[in-house]
């Protein structure tokens, strides 16, 4: 469990966090989503004792960071990938970091083997495609088999293979018990691996609820209708209150009216419908709705629809 | 919460357990890049063949008159390419820390090792006993070759007064120096900045004092941070006073300012 009360993070003088709260439950895959410059690394940052909170606190099981004896065997983590020394081999790397808590080498030839880098261990770092140090940076992150996990952007330059593996990863950490925070700006991923999603926006918590309902929170009030006869369908639903839209390609989009009620007004008027569908708000839909407000670097120009 | 801590054995609580694994991981890395055994190699290169040239030399003078032979220090003479490798020894430390700034990977420090002073000082530690151990048997070698390559001019003995306070000095003066470089680039956390803080430190400002005319500059040239050079010079002639214990002590106080402020700051500091 990490628990955060009031974070906040001041950098000369302007609010990168901004007094949030939030828990990340153990058993579940949480998703840290916001847009670049939300605060997500910032708060990342502080549960790991690595920048110090402006006011607040956070821990994880309870207790701060810094005062960790053993840290990788309670907390692991992938920060930024490349933080390796380009000289040093794959398996030097994890066996320093191993040595600093404790861990026996034979974890690190363990790690090096789940991450699928044990027959490039001994090269040196500097060589690897991002892809290869983004799983030396998840074997980093398990070297403790650690109860609390936390990625950051994990799926950068894997390719699709690497991401079907660590999305599977995540989901079997979390279902082993473990707590497990990934943030990323891939909305995608994230609605293929998150449970529960915590959104950030300009260093404020925009929501934090489970997934799906995050989801259904923008949806439900839109249907789509493609029916033989679509003008004099449009105007019996416009005429029982709804608002329609007629979009590309032959299909009706009514807001204000559910689809059940569609269906009944269909079958009095005689119209033969071929489709009838609530429409589910994608997580990038809902997204953009949360965050619309709250994106600090906005290009000028419009972005072509 | 631990599910699975079963797996990988914990080790014990005590601090010394603690300090001990410390010292491992900090050995690991400073082992583990080619860039250290090259800088030590590049130094004793420099320092061994250096002696050996300049004992070659300087045969001649050395031979020469009577007079110029009182003021001649055989020991110095062959010392004088330390100067040149001092400043290996120093990228050597500041590279030691700025390259896990670089490259991030005191973050991956930190979150193996949250206690951010231990780091350091096990750190400073691990580079002290290597570079120590190091130059010490490179001074050695470079004495006595150098001293061979004099002979049958006037040369030193290791058993001269003196001799083995000035050979022992020179092995700490590099020591001295690498962690100077070590501190300067916890200050700074870069690379470049730390290279032109140290070169500025150890060579402009020395020939800066000496060219700027006046008693003052030259009092205080004495107490720039390569005063510590008098630690393998015989004769302290000239405008210095100091002698090889001062002066290496005076070096030490610009290690101990600079380890001060590098502690201070690495504990408050974002990593």
């Amino acid at each position: 469990m990490i628990e955060a009360r009031s974070l906040t993070k001041v950098y000369s003088g302007k609010a990168a966090v901004d007094g949030i709260d939030f828990q990340v439950k153990p058993g579940v895959v949480t998703g840290f989503l916001g847009p670049n410059g939300a605060g997500k690394s910032t708060t990342m940052r502080m549960i790991l004792g690595l920048d110090l909170p402006t006011s607040g606190t956070v821990t994880v099981g309870g207790r701060g960071y810094q005062g960790r004896v053993w840290p990788l065997h309670e907390v692991g983590a992938l920060l930024d990938a490349r933080a390796v020394h380009p000289g040093r081999s794959a398996y030097n790397h994890l066996h320093s970091l191993a040595a600093a808590n404790g861990i026996a080498r034979k974890r690190v030839d363990e790690v090096l083997e789940m991450v699928g880098l044990a027959s490039v261990a001994r090269k040196r770092a500097g060589g690897f495609s991002l892809g290869m140090y983004q799983r030396l940076g998840i074997a980093g992150a398990l070297l403790g088999d650690p109860g609390t996990l936390l990625f950051d952007e994990p799926v950068n330059g894997l390719d699709p293979e690497g991401i079907i593996w660590i999305r599977t990863l995540m989901r079997s950490l979390a279902a082993e018990g473990r707590t497990v925070l990934v943030s990323s700006h891939l909305m995608s991923e994230m609605a293929l691996t998150a449970d529960h999603l915590l959104v950030i926006g300009r260093g404020r918590m925009i929501a934090d609820m489970p997934m799906s309902e995050l989801i259904a929170r923008d949806s439900g009030d839109r249907v789509e209708v493609r029916s033989a006869d679509l003008q004099s369908m449009a105007a019996d639903l416009r005429d029982a209150g709804a608002e329609v839209t007629l979009e590309p390609g032959g299909t009706l989009r009514v807001a204000g009216l559910e689809s059940r009620k569609i269906g009944e007004l269909a079958a009095a008027r005689g119209h033969v419908l071929y489709q009838l569908r609530d429409v589910t708000a994608s997580l990038e839909e809902a997204y953009f709705r949360l965050t619309g407000e709250s994106v600090e670097y906005r290009a000028a120009v419009p972005v072509a629809s | 919460m631990n599910a699975q801590a079963g797996t990988v054995p914990r080790r014990g609580t005590s601090l010394d357990s603690r300090l001990r694994a410390t010292a491992r991981s900090e050995w690991i890395k400073f082992r583990s890049v080619r860039s250290s055994p090259l800088a030590l190699v590049a130094a004793a290169l420099i320092v061994v063949v250096g002696a050996w040239l300049l004992g070659v030399g300087n045969r001649d003078s050395a031979a020469a008159s009577p007079d110029s032979g009182a003021a001649f220090d055989p020991v110095f003479t062959v010392f004088q390419a330390i100067e040149l490798a001092q400043l290996f020894i120093a990228a050597l430390g500041v590279t030691t820390v700025t390259g896990e700034y670089a490259s991030g990977l005191i973050r991956g420090t930190f979150l193996a090792t949250p206690q951010r002073a231990q780091v350091l000082a096990i750190k400073a530690l691990v580079f002290t006993v290597a570079v120590w151990a190091c130059c010490t048997a490179m001074s050695y070698q470079a004495f006595f070759l150098g001293q061979a390559a004099l002979s049958p001019a006037k040369h030193a003995g290791i058993g001269d007064p003196g001799v083995l306070t000035a050979v022992f000095g020179a092995g700490l003066y590099l020591t001295l120096i690498g962690l100077l470089g070590m501190f300067i680039g916890v200050l700074v956390r870069s690379t470049s900045a730390a290279l032109i803080s140290l070169f500025g430190l150890l060579v402009v400002l020395p020939i800066a004092f000496i060219e700027i005319p006046g008693k003052i500059t030259k009092n205080l040239a004495e107490y720039l941070p390569d005063a510590g050079e008098q630690a393998f010079q015989l004769l302290h002639t000239g405008s210095y006073t100091l002698g090889p214990w001062q002066g290496l002590g005076v070096l030490a106080g610009y290690v101990a300012a600079a380890a001060v402020t590098a502690f201070a700051l690495i504990v408050r500091r974002d990593a």
